[in-house]
């Protein structure tokens, strides 16, 4: 359908904001093999009934992929950050030559912040428009809804988001952390560094934050010998925290930990800075505040609260600072850049390297070949794919400011095991 | 208080244009749509399908007895989760969940550290009961909260504001007891039905004709139930409801029975929507989805039957093609649809079609009824139309 015009409408605007940007990039050495803007990048590409035996959306010049994310409704303010970066990464890839020596078209369609469309959506882009591969969902929920879909159409989706783990698939590649990785080093470093032993541990009511709840309890209770002071669950989008607060206020623990979501947040921290709990004396461990919902909390209201995520903006690394750069030059200087808007940047990326890897855009070599796959321009540094289809990734804490960015106080020497099935966790 | 057609032109409870359009209906769903469409978009149509359920429903309920009914959803709902519950436990055989800490139960209830199968899950082994409880559940269900509210003339408005809040409750009920129902994520990953597997191509063909098939089979009931005096006492109840009281009548109990009858046929939907689709959740059993629901009749014409199916086809065609081609944009385009049909159409396309185009396919359309009586006169419709 006329989709396909508008996804190139935008593309061609976007790119000649995008090509004065990339003047700016230092050239990336791992990209150097494709490199070359020239025809003769194209000349050199591989037939295309070589590289793509089951009839996907590739010709001998283009290779077509989806964007499958919310852009209307509740979701559409956490997703908005994911399709700019994934677009940015698409932009950056062909202006370095595409993939195979074809330019990535891409397909945007609208998941609507409702479940059974993304289902219908993800349908069309593998059944109708027959995409190499799909970026997109956010929400466990809209995970769960597409997965069949993907599995009994042989799609490829890269999902950005950290969540809950208990999910491992041969068609998606998991480039936010899963909960393991998220929690224990960030549970390890308070206890380490603050003495905590006893928690609050707060969330909204959904699959990822009781499941984290549940690691987080085992962790505490076998692991750092500390007690789970409360532990309490709020429907999404709830804005009344007062008794919660109160609660803390009676029980003081040394830490409250938190994965409250959404717009929640915002009641959240604004509450408990009028009932005068001081972030910078009560130490407050999230795992769901990023950049993105600091701009609607207001950094008054939560700045000293540590956030423990695997990117944070401030990230001091030249990766980081190309990243950023070019981010904010193709959509304007006031964007902030969350955790999961960096890990919708490594999708089309880590697809890119696989594909050239296997050779193939076919979806089962893809599948075969994603593990091992490193990228070193990584703008959190180094990742690599583990054969469960998750990220080896760093956890890192950080301290939020008044300007709504994060210190980082505290980064993992090594990379984390993604370990999605936790065993003495569960 | 209207008058039925005169029985010339009517076929035991059917007239002549009713039977005419009925076939249409069944002939472009049955023949032209399978023949022009390929699969894919057709498994979507089947989807759409399930909504013209509810939207029957609710032509019964708010057209002809003038109950409006923000709630549909949390039946439509009902039935689904009904079905789902079913074919999530063929599902989750010991095989297939092996990995779990406890083996056999659904997944999201092992993730939710239930160790057992609830009670009230354990009879949806069955085939025969689960299809009994789809229509039985949401009746029962509407027989409690209709007779809650009518009996004590709870009505108009205040109605629709509590079955607003009846939808609200479910949701939150649904996604706060996670173990349970699965919470936000629903019930997913769906497999089989009795070894069949539901989720290939021609099994999707076989339910999207299924679907068909009931669909015209409740637009014959709602006929029946529009035809026959129950159906005219109830045009005469949303016309005058203390008339028909005073001349004897329990209006309370008619009110009780077209809603259970509505929210059956939602069930009927839901549990369609299911098959289908391959998963239900919360999303459908709430505000937004209940009020969308009334905005698919609303577009087909409230007081017509098959206007409603035609009204459901039209929203969500639009709905998705406006969304593949503006992605950014589609839901403005479908917001001034809404607002056109409201100001410039109030009765929708049933309205239209009876105003400009049926008038000039009369006698094609073997409108000896029509052409019988005078337009106003020959439509049951037609004192709402001025309204």
């Amino acid at each position: 359908m006329s989709s396909h015009n508008d996804g190139s409408d935008n593309f061609s605007s976007t790119r000649r904001r995008l090509l004065k940007g990339l003047a700016a990039l230092p050239a990336a050495p791992l990209l150097s093999s494709t490199a070359l803007f020239s025809s003769q990048a194209f000349a050199q590409a591989p037939a295309t009934s070589a590289v793509n035996t089951t009839g996907l959306a590739v010709t001998d010049t283009e290779v077509t992929v989806g964007i499958l994310h919310s852009v209307t409704g509740t979701m559409a303010i956490s997703e908005t950050g994911s399709v700019q970066a994934e677009k940015l990464a698409i932009e950056q890839i062909n202006a370095m030559g595409g993939v195979l020596g074809r330019k990535i078209k891409f397909i945007q369609e609208d998941g609507a912040s409702d479940w059974p469309t993304f289902a219908e959506k993800a349908k069309k882009l593998l059944v109708n428009d027959k995409v190499a591969a799909v970026m997109g969902c956010w929400t466990s929920a809209s995970r769960k809804a597409v997965l069949p879909v993907f599995e009994q159409y042989n799609g490829m989706l890269y999902y950005p988001t950290f969540y809950e783990g208990l999910e491992q698939s041969k068609n998606v590649i998991y480039t936010g952390q899963e909960a393991t990785q998220q929690i224990l080093a960030g549970l390890d470093w308070v206890n380490k560094t603050k003495g905590a032993k006893s928690f609050y541990l707060i969330g909204s009511d959904y699959i990822w934050p009781r499941t984290s709840m549940k690691i987080a309890r085992k962790h505490i209770e076998a692991h750092l010998g500390g007690k789970v002071a409360g532990e309490e669950y709020f429907p999404l989008g709830h804005t009344q925290f007062n008794s919660v607060i109160n609660k803390i206020k009676l029980t003081k623990p040394d830490v409250i930990y938190c994965a409250v979501v959404g717009g929640s947040n915002v009641a959240f921290y604004k509450q408990l800075k009028a009932a005068g709990i001081d972030l910078n004396k009560q130490t407050l461990l999230t795992i769901s505040v990023t950049e993105d919902e600091i701009d609607g909390i207001g950094g008054d209201n939560i700045a000293g609260a540590y956030s423990c995520m695997k990117y944070f903006q401030s990230l001091d690394n030249p990766n980081n600072k190309d990243f950023v750069a070019a981010f904010k030059k193709m959509w304007g200087e006031k964007t902030v850049i969350g955790d999961v808007t960096q890990a919708a940047y490594l999708g089309p990326w880590l697809w890119k390297m696989t594909v050239e890897k296997a050779g193939s855009f076919d979806v089962d070599k893809i599948a075969e070949a994603s593990p091992g796959i490193e990228f070193t321009k990584a703008p959190e540094g180094y990742v690599k794919i583990h054969p469960n289809h998750h990220l080896w990734s760093k956890t890192r804490v950080g301290q939020a400011q008044l300007d709504g960015q994060f210190k980082v106080v505290f980064e993992t020497p090594d990379l984390i095991e993604p370990d999605p099935f936790p065993k003495g966790y569960q | 208080m209207t008058t039925p057609a005169p029985t010339s032109g009517r076929t035991f409870f059917l007239r002549r244009q009713d039977m005419i359009g009925i076939a249409i209906l069944a002939v472009l769903l049955m023949v032209v749509l399978p023949l022009t469409l390929d699969n894919f978009r057709l498994q979507f149509v089947g989807k759409y399908l399930t909504y013209a359920f509810v939207a029957l429903g609710l032509a019964l309920c708010w057209g002809y007895a003038g109950i409006l009914s923000l709630g549909q959803g949390v039946f439509f709902g009902l039935g689904g989760y009904c079905m789902a519950m079913f074919l999530k436990l063929e599902a989750s055989s010991v095989e297939n969940t092996k990995i779990q800490t406890t083996p056999g139960i659904p997944d999201f209830m092992d993730w939710n550290q239930i160790t057992a199968l609830p009670w009230f899950w354990e009879p949806f082994r069955s085939f025969g009961f689960t299809t009994l409880a789809v229509v039985a559940v949401p009746a029962l269900f509407a027989l409690i909260i209709g007779f809650a509210l009518f009996k004590r003339r709870v009505g108009g408005v205040y109605f629709a504001i509590i079955t607003q809040a009846l939808a609200a409750i479910m949701t939150i009920l649904i996604i706060g007891q996670q173990g349970y129902t699965g919470g936000i994520n629903g019930i997913t990953d769906l497999r089989t039905l009795h070894g069949w597997d539901i989720r290939t191509d021609s099994a999707k063909t076989i339910l999207y004709f299924v679907c068909v098939g009931l669909l015209i089979a409740c637009i014959l009931l709602a006929y029946y139930v529009k035809s026959s005096k129950l159906g005219r006492l109830l045009v005469a109840m949303r016309d005058k409801e203390d008339r028909v009281r005073f001349s004897g009548y329990d209006v309370s109990s008619f009110k009780i029975f077209v809603f259970c009858l509505a929210a059956s046929l939602s069930a009927i939907g839901g549990a369609m929507f299911t098959l289908q689709v391959g998963f239900m959740s919360p999303s459908f059993v709430g505000i937004v989805p209940s009020i969308e629901m009334v905005i698919y009749t609303a577009v087909g014409g409230r007081l017509s039957i098959l206007g409603a199916v035609y009204g459901t086809l039209v929203v969500n065609w639009a709905k998705t093609s406006f969304s593949e081609s503006f992605p950014e944009l589609w839901l403005f385009g479908l917001g001034g649809l809404f607002i056109a049909v409201v100001l410039i159409f109030p009765n929708g396309l049933a309205g239209l079609w009876q105003t400009y185009v049926a008038p000039r396919l009369g006698p094609l359309f073997g409108g000896q009824a029509r052409r019988a009586a005078p337009p106003p006169a020959s439509e049951p419709v037609a004192p709402a139309v001025a309204e």
